[in-house]
């Protein structure tokens, strides 16, 4: 019987360095992270290695409930980039997670005319290749 | 120490091409600046500052720009802030003239993105980067037209903000267009006919999104004192702001954008107000960037620019008149726009646009914006007046 191999992941992947490593390693565990400044408390996404609101390099990793909801979304009908140009429409979103960040994802298992600001969401990981885990979103179970 | 009036736009010159697979980059560039320089009365011996920024450039472009034109200025700013980049530009020429830094600065752009079929709005945004935040965006799949889509959807949300609305930029776009021998797309549509295009990415259909062209322009920036002297009436540059707005460590507020500081700045440092400004120039990359733009430098409350940019109140003939060119929704929308905003801005203070020209004229804001709203992106706001 032949092999049912994947098809080769061809949308753009983050590059991975030492600033962004924990947090790419956490979704490889499908755990979801977002920082917090040990100082002054301000919590930020995406990762850095600094506090934008006093600078401080003390970072506290705080673990996320996978939990929010939808801040705005659009669905695509046309991009020219390789990977998408082929998986057209897809659902681009803001997710307000509960911690209170914004973050940047795609909506998955539901239909763009299902979608709605505020609906709640909850967070699914997509392993796309060995070292790149993404957290995407799809209507709250 | 106030800049406002103590410099002018001398010259400015549209090139007139929207296709142009028979020139190169910098041939369009060049083209411009002599357009300018004639306009102005100026020889390319009077020209001592050069800025310049471009999607068809590389980061040291402009010294490529200066080779090309046998340029060995005193000043340059490639300041590259996406479409706004030229109104930065302009006030940084007006800045540096004033100190003293340049005498006659050229402000100059050109591309060929639709003869090089450059996918300006659908070939991703921020997938192709190595900067940080690319890094959390790019496998997403954000576009252009994406990023603006998702601050449509949630001026709708909040506000009511109905597809009728925005379609009435675009048809207001078309109709000055429709006086414009050289823009792009002349022949009138309807909101029906904006509501009938395809959705690139919901709610923002074709119609609701800038064309792509060839283009390019220039501008020639002198003191008011030497501008007096020359041949074409001075555009005095009353005021500037710019900035940016990005995701904000995942804390925006999205509907908020660069406009309202660096529009508040232009006016605290014009010393005029709302009611003094008879026409604008707002950068047209979607219909809703128009009803963003309008809310946050202020000419209403937010909320309420769906309301704001309906029954004809946009028209060269109505009680708010913008992009009497026919903006990047219809006359020319080569990758960046912005150097245009200010071209139309000194025509109209000069009275030189024939059937499109708005009534008594005096002072006008030019509004930049680059980048995509929904992401990250600049704001550039100028005041120009003709006394």
């Amino acid at each position: 019987m032949a092999e049912n191999k994947p098809a080769k992941y061809s949308k753009p992947l983050p590059h991975l360095d030492e600033e962004n490593r924990p947090w790419w390693e956490a979704l490889q565990r499908h755990e979801l992270y977002i920082q917090k400044c040990r100082d002054c408390g301000d919590v930020r996404y995406y990762p850095r290695a600094m506090c934008t609101n006093c600078l401080s390099p003390r970072t506290e990793w705080v673990k996320c409930s996978g939990r929010g909801k939808v801040y705005t979304f659009t669905a695509t009908y046309q991009n020219n980039v390789p990977g998408f140009r082929e998986s057209l429409p897809y659902i681009m979103a803001y997710v307000e997670l509960d911690e209170g960040v914004k973050m940047l994802t795609n909506l998955v298992d539901c239909q763009p005319d299902q979608v709605r600001i505020d609906m709640p969401v909850e967070v699914v990981y997509e392993d796309v290749t060995p070292e790149v885990t993404l957290a995407k979103f799809r209507p709250a179970r | 120490m106030s800049l406002s009036g103590k410099t002018a736009v001398a010259g400015v010159y549209e090139h007139p091409t929207r296709f142009a697979p028979d020139k190169s980059l910098f041939q369009i560039m060049g083209e411009s600046v002599r357009g300018a320089l004639d306009d102005a009365g100026l020889t390319i011996k009077d020209v001592d500052g050069v800025c310049t920024a471009g999607i068809g450039m590389t980061g040291m472009g402009i010294i490529s720009f200066c080779d090309y034109l046998n340029l060995t200025p005193n000043f340059v700013d490639s300041t590259s802030i996406g479409g706004s980049s030229f109104v930065a530009h302009t006030a940084h020429a007006a800045a540096a003239i004033h100190a003293g830094l340049c005498d006659v600065c050229v402000v100059v752009y050109g591309s060929t993105a639709s003869s090089s079929r450059f996918a300006v709005g659908t070939g991703g945004f921020g997938t192709m980067g190595g900067d940080p935040c690319d890094q959390y965006e790019g496998p997403f799949g954000p576009t252009t037209v994406g990023a603006y889509a998702m601050i449509a959807q949630r001026h709708m949300h909040d506000y009511g903000t109905t597809p009728e609305q925005l379609a009435e930029v675009a048809v207001t776009m078309r109709m000055h267009a429709s006086m414009n021998p050289a823009a792009k797309y002349r022949d009138p549509i309807t909101v029906e006919d904006v509501l009938a295009s395809r959705i690139i990415s919901s709610p923002l259909h074709l119609l609701d999104c800038c064309i792509i062209s060839d283009g390019g322009g220039a501008l020639v920036i002198t003191s008011a004192e030497r501008a007096r002297d020359l041949k074409k009436k001075p555009v005095y540059i009353l005021g500037a702001g710019e900035t940016v707005r990005h995701a904000a460590r995942g804390q925006r507020d999205f509907l908020e954008i660069a406009a309202a500081q660096s529009g508040r700045l232009a006016f605290e440092r014009a010393g005029v107000t709302h009611k003094d400004i008879d026409f604008a120039m707002i950068y047209d990359s979607f219909t809703i960037t128009v009803i963003a733009t309008l809310e946050n430098l202020g000419f209403c409350k937010r909320g309420e620019g769906g309301a704001f940019v309906s029954g004809g109140r946009l028209r060269y003939d109505g009680d708010f008149p913008i992009n009497t060119d026919g903006g990047g929704l219809s006359s020319n929308h080569p990758g960046m726009r912005g150097i245009f905003l200010v071209i139309e801005a000194a025509k109209q203070l000069r009275g030189e646009c024939g059937p499109r020209q708005v009534k008594d004229c005096k002072i006008a804001l030019a509004h930049g914006t680059g980048g995509a709203l929904g992401l990250r992106h600049s704001g550039a706001t100028l005041i120009l007046g003709n006394q």
